[in-house]
C-alpha cells in the first residue's frame, strides 16, 4: 500500500467521529416552558429574551411539522431530546483561550481547528461552538481595533442588548416555520457579529460546530449586521461524532445587510452522514436567511454539503434594497443513504435587483439530491434579473436527483433566466483520463473537481482546499 | 355545495334512461366528488391557479344539471371550412353526431362504454365529477394498419340554452398497431360561464401515431379543464399541440406513461392571453422503459391583467436508461401586471439519461424593437412581428402540413 491508498483508507471512514469525553450539563429532556426557563435563566438572560423565547414557544404550539420535503424521515419525538448540553467546565466562563479544559482544545485540535495556532497563524478569527455552547473565540484584540463585534450570541445579549432587540428576528420572525419557530424557543448560542459603518473586515471570521453528546438536539443562533458600507466574509463548518441515533440539527442563521455592505457566507458542512446502511446521521434541518436591507447590498451564500443523512434547507435572499445584490452557489454531494433536499429562494423586492443561482448536484450510491428554489420577481421590482444554473450528476442508477424549481415572475421588465441538467461521467472522458495514467478514482476525482469548479472558486482560499479534499472522500467507493 | 351537488343529481337520474348498475356506479364517483371537493392550493399540482377559488369567482351559481332528454340542433356555419374533416359534434354536454364519412367504416369501431366500469386510477377529484354526472362515455377504436384519411375534429359547441352548468366530456381511444389518428380539439362555445370538464384517455398499440390540436382561439368567458391520458406502448408516437387563447380559465394536464422501448411523446404549446385570463398547463411524462424520447416547448404571450403557468415534470425511471428528455418554457410579459408561473421538474432514478430543462421570461428586446424600427417599421409593427416570430416557432414544429396551415390561419400568424 503506498502512502496514498493509506491516506484514503484512512479517510474512508467518518474522520470526525470521534467522541469527547467531558462531563455535560443538560436541561432535562423534554420540550416545556420549565426547560425554555431553565436554558434562560442558565444563560442569565434578561427578561425581554425570555419573553422573544416564550413568544416563540406559544407559536409552536400551533403550528405543525411541514412534511412536503422529498425525503421522509421517522418522526422526531421532540419531549425525548435534550435542549441544552454544556461542558460542565464552561459553568463559569473563560476569560481566555488559557483558561479553557483541556480536553476541549484537544477536540478542537483533532478537528483540525487548533485555536491557538489559528490565531497567531492564519489570521482568521474563530469561534467554535460546542454542542449547543460558544467555548472560546480567538483574535478579539484585533477585532475590537476596528469596532468589530465578534463573540457568542450569549455574550451579546449581556454586552450589546440593543443590536440583538433591533435585529433578532427581523429577518427570521419567531411566526416563521416549525424549525425556525424551534429554534427561537430553544436556542443555546451561536455567533453574533457586528461590523460597524464602513469597516472592511480584515481577516475571515469563521465559527466551528461540534455536536458531542448523544440525544442532543444543536440549535445555534447566528446573527450577521454589516452596517453602511461595510464588508464581512463568514466562514462555518461543521461536524459531529458518529453514533447510533439520528441527531438533529435546526439552527437560525439571520443575515442583515444595509446600504453597500456586502456579506459573503461560506459553509462546509460535514456532520455524520450515518454509516453505509444508512444508520444514525444528523438531520440537518437548518433555516439560513439574508435580508438586503440596505440599497446596493449584496449577500452571497456558499455550500459544501457533504454530510447529515438528511440536509434539509434553503439559504435565501430577501433583496429589499434597490440595485441589491443575492448570489447562491452549491456543491451537494449524496452518497450511501444519504438524502438532501437543498436550494435556494430569492426574493426580489426592490429594483434593479439580481440574483445568479449555481447549483451542482452529485449523488451515489442509494442516495437522493434534490434541488428545491424559488425565484419569485415582485411587481415592484422593475427591472430586475435572475440566472440559474443548476446541475446535476449521476453515479449508478439506484440513486436520484431531482430539480424542482419555482419561478414566478409579475413584473415585466424582469428576466428570468433558467437552466438545468442532469448527466453522467461519459466513458470517454473516463477513458480518457487512465489513458493518461490516472487511475479510475483519480479520474472521477478529477471530473467531479471540474463540475463543481464554478462553486469552488467562490469559497475562500483556505476553505476551497479543504472543500475539494472533502469531495474527494465524500465519492470514496462510489466508482466501479 | 354538496346539496347542489346531490339534488342536481337526483334531478339527473329522473330525466335519464340510466340504468341502475350505471347508476351505481355514478353515485360512487359522486360521493367521491363531494368528499373531494374541487381540487385547491393546497394540492401542489394546483399551487399557481387554485381552480376552487376561480370557480368561486366566476361562476356563483354553478350547476350541475344537465337535460340530456333533449337534443341540440345543429350551427353548420361554426363548421371549419377548407378542410375536409370526420368530425364529433358536442353541444351542451351531448354527443349530437359522430360522422365517420370518409374512413371505411369497416376499420372504425365506435362503442358505447357507459355501461362498463369506468373508473380510473388517478388522483384528481375532477375526474369523480366527470364520472358522475357524464351522459355517454364512447370508444373509439381504429384497426390494425389502418391510417385515417382525413382529420377528426371534434367541436365543442354550446348554445343559449345553457348557462353557469358543469358540461362533462369523456372519450377513450384506442389506437390499434399501426395505425394513426389525427385529432383536432375546436372550441367554438358561444355561451357565458360554463365549466367544461374534458377527459380523453388513448391507448397507443405498438408503431401507431397519434396527433392531437387543440384549439381554443375564441374569447368566451366559460372556464375549462382538459385532461389527456396516453398509454404508449414500443415505437409509438403521440404529439400533443395545444393553443391556449380564448377561455377565461384553461388548464391543459398531459399525463403521458411511455411504457414501451423507442416511444417517444411532443407536447408544444402557446399561451397567448389577454385581460384577465388564467391559463395553465401541466404535462408528466414517465420515461418507464429504455430508449424513451420526450420533447416539450411552450411559449407564452401575456397582455394585461393575465397569467399563465407552466408545470412540466419529466421522470426517469431506474429502468430507463438512454431516455432523452427536453423541456424549454418561455414568456413574453407585455404588460407590468401580467404574470409567468413556472415549474420545471426533472426527477430522475437513471444515470445514463440526457435531460435538461430550460425557462427564460422577461419582455421583449428593445434592441430588436430599436433594430425593426431602423428599417422602417412602427412600434407597434415591431412588435407584432417580433412576437409572430416568438410563436411561429412553436407553430413550425406540427408535422401536419395541412393543419399547420390551418392553425396558422387561425391564429392570424405571418409566414
Amino acid at each position: 500500500m503506498d502512502t496514498r491508498e493509506k491516506d484514503i483508507e484512512k479517510l474512508k471512514d467518518y474522520k470526525y467521529g470521534f467522541t469527547t469525553d467531558i462531563e455535560n450539563i443538560k436541561a432535562p429532556k423534554g420540550l416545556n416552558e420549565d426547560v425554555i426557563k431553565f436554558i434562560s435563566n442558565i444563560k442569565k438572560e434578561p427578561q425581554w429574551m425570555l419573553d422573544f423565547r416564550l413568544r416563540a414557544f406559544e407559536r409552536l404550539k400551533l403550528l405543525k411539522e411541514p412534511n412536503w420535503q422529498k425525503p421522509k424521515y421517522p418522526k422526531i419525538d421532540y419531549q425525548d431530546l435534550y435542549y441544552y448540553s454544556a461542558p460542565k467546565s464552561m459553568k463559569d466562563k473563560p476569560k481566555s483561550l488559557d483558561e479553557l479544559d483541556p480536553k476541549l482544545l484537544e477536540t478542537y485540535k483533532k478537528l483540525g481547528i487548533p485555536l491557538q495556532e489559528q490565531a497567531r497563524l492564519n489570521g482568521i478569527a474563530v469561534d467554535a461552538v460546542f454542542d449547543s455552547v460558544s467555548v472560546a473565540t480567538t483574535f478579539k484584540g484585533e477585532l475590537t481595533k476596528h469596532g468589530i463585534i465578534f463573540c457568542s450570541m450569549s455574550e451579546a445579549i449581556q454586552k450589546h442588548p440593543d443590536l440583538v432587540k433591533k435585529y433578532l428576528g427581523t429577518v427570521i420572525p419567531v411566526t416563521d416555520h416549525f424549525f425556525a419557530t424551534l429554534n427561537s424557543a430553544v436556542f443555546t448560542d451561536g455567533s453574533f457579529v457586528y461590523i460597524p459603518e464602513g469597516v472592511k473586515c480584515p481577516m475571515e471570521l469563521s465559527t466551528y460546530f461540534r455536536i458531542n453528546a448523544s440525544e442532543t438536539g444543536q440549535f445555534e443562533r447566528t446573527l450577521i449586521i454589516a452596517d453602511k458600507g461595510s464588508y464581512v466574509s463568514y466562514l462555518e463548518g461543521c461536524t459531529a461524532p458518529m453514533r447510533d441515533e439520528n441527531q438533529l440539527h435546526a439552527a437560525n442563521v439571520e443575515l442583515i445587510a444595509l446600504d453597500n455592505a456586502e456579506i459573503k457566507y461560506s459553509t462546509v458542512q460535514n456532520w455524520y452522514p450515518g454509516d453505509e446502511n444508512g444508520k444514525g446521521g444528523i438531520y440537518n434541518f437548518v433555516t439560513k436567511r439574508g435580508l438586503c436591507k440596505g440599497k446596493n447590498s449584496k449577500i452571497s451564500w456558499t455550500q459544501v454539503e457533504t454530510g447529515s443523512a438528511i440536509t434539509w434547507k434553503y439559504p435565501s435572499c430577501i433583496l429589499k434594497g434597490d440595485n441589491s445584490i443575492g448570489e447562491f452557489y452549491s456543491i451537494a454531494i449524496t452518497n450511501n443513504h444519504q438524502k438532501a433536499d437543498t436550494g435556494t429562494k430569492m426574493i426580489h423586492l426592490g429594483k434593479n435587483t439580481k440574483s445568479k443561482i449555481i447549483s451542482k448536484g452529485i449523488s451515489a450510491g442509494f442516495s437522493d439530491m434534490t434541488y428545491r428554489g424559488l425565484v419569485d420577481i415582485n411587481s415592484k421590482a422593475k427591472n430586475s434579473s435572475n440566472y440559474t444554473q443548476c446541475d446535476s450528476l449521476l453515479m449508478g442508477n439506484k440513486c436520484g436527483a431531482h430539480t424542482v424549481p419555482y419561478i414566478k415572475n409579475k413584473n415585466f421588465d424582469s428576466n428570468i433566466a433558467h437552466e438545468a441538467t442532469t448527466s453522467k461521467i461519459s466513458e470517454e472522458q473516463l477513458h480518457y483520463c487512465q489513458q493518461r495514467g490516472l487511475n479510475p478514482e483519480e479520474a472521477v476525482g478529477l471530473i467531479v473537481n471540474g463540475f463543481c469548479k464554478e462553486v469552488l472558486q467562490q469559497l475562500p482560499m483556505e476553505f476551497a482546499v479543504e472543500a475539494q479534499k472533502l469531495v474527494g472522500i465524500s465519492l470514496e467507493g462510489s466508482v466501479g | 355545495m354538496s346539496e347542489q351537488l346531490q339534488s342536481d343529481f337526483d334531478k339527473l337520474v329522473k330525466t335519464s334512461k340510466f340504468s341502475d348498475e350505471e347508476i351505481k356506479f355514478k353515485k360512487n364517483f359522486l360521493n367521491n366528488f363531494i368528499k373531494n371537493g374541487f381540487p385547491n392550493r393546497k394540492q401542489e399540482d394546483w399551487k399557481f391557479l387554485d381552480i376552487s377559488q376561480i370557480i368561486k369567482k366566476n361562476i356563483s351559481d354553478l350547476g350541475f344539471f344537465n337535460d340530456y332528454s333533449q337534443s341540440n340542433k345543429i350551427d353548420p356555419s361554426v363548421l371549419v371550412d377548407g378542410l375536409e374533416h370526420n368530425k364529433i359534434i358536442f353541444i351542451n354536454g351531448k354527443i349530437e353526431e359522430i360522422d365517420f364519412n370518409f374512413e371505411d367504416q369497416n376499420k372504425i369501431e365506435i362503442i358505447d362504454e357507459t355501461k362498463k366500469d369506468i373508473s380510473f386510477d388517478y388522483e384528481n377529484s375532477l375526474i369523480d365529477l366527470n364520472s358522475a354526472f357524464i351522459d355517454k362515455i364512447f370508444k373509439i377504436l381504429i384497426k390494425k394498419n389502418y391510417f385515417l384519411k382525413k382529420p377528426l375534429i371534434i367541436y365543442h359547441l354550446t348554445n343559449d340554452k345553457i348557462r353557469s352548468t358543469n358540461i362533462n366530456l369523456r372519450l377513450d381511444f384506442e389506437l390499434g398497431e399501426n395505425s394513426c389518428l389525427k385529432l383536432i380539439d375546436y372550441f367554438a362555445n358561444t355561451t357565458q360561464k360554463n365549466f367544461i370538464n374534458i377527459f380523453y384517455n388513448f391507448n397507443l398499440e405498438k408503431d401507431s401515431i397519434l396527433k392531437n390540436y387543440k384549439i381554443d382561439k375564441f374569447r368566451n368567458n366559460n372556464l375549462k379543464y382538459s385532461f389527456n391520458n396516453i398509454d404508449q406502448e414500443n415505437s409509438s408516437v403521440s404529439e400533443t399541440f395545444i393553443l391556449s387563447a380564448g377561455s377565461d380559465y384553461f388548464k391543459n394536464e398531459i399525463n403521458c406513461n411511455l411504457n414501451g422501448e423507442y416511444s417517444s411523446a411532443f407536447i408544444n404549446g402557446i399561451f397567448s392571453l389577454e385581460e384577465n385570463q388564467q391559463h395553465e398547463i401541466r404535462t408528466t411524462i414517465n420515461h418507464l422503459v429504455k430508449n424513451t424520447k420526450s420533447y416539450q416547448l411552450i411559449k407564452s404571450v401575456l397582455g394585461k391583467n393575465s397569467k399563465s403557468a407552466y408545470q412540466g415534470r419529466i421522470l426517469v425511471n431506474s429502468k430507463a436508461q438512454k431516455t432523452d428528455g427536453y423541456q424549454l418554457s418561455k414568456a413574453i410579459l407585455l404588460d407590468e401586471t401580467s404574470e409567468f408561473n413556472a415549474k420545471p421538474e426533472l426527477e430522475i432514478y437513471a444515470d445514463d439519461v440526457k435531460c435538461s430543462h430550460g425557462s427564460a421570461s422577461g419582455s421583449l428586446d428593445e434592441n430588436s424593437i430599436f433594430y425593426l424600427m431602423s428599417r422602417g417599421l412602427n412600434y407597434q409593427q415591431s412588435k407584432e412581428l417580433l412576437i409572430n416570430g416568438f410563436l411561429m416557432d412553436v407553430v413550425e414544429k406540427i408535422t401536419d402540413v395541412e393543419i399547420k396551415n390551418l392553425i396558422t390561419n387561425i391564429i392570424g400568424l405571418k409566414k
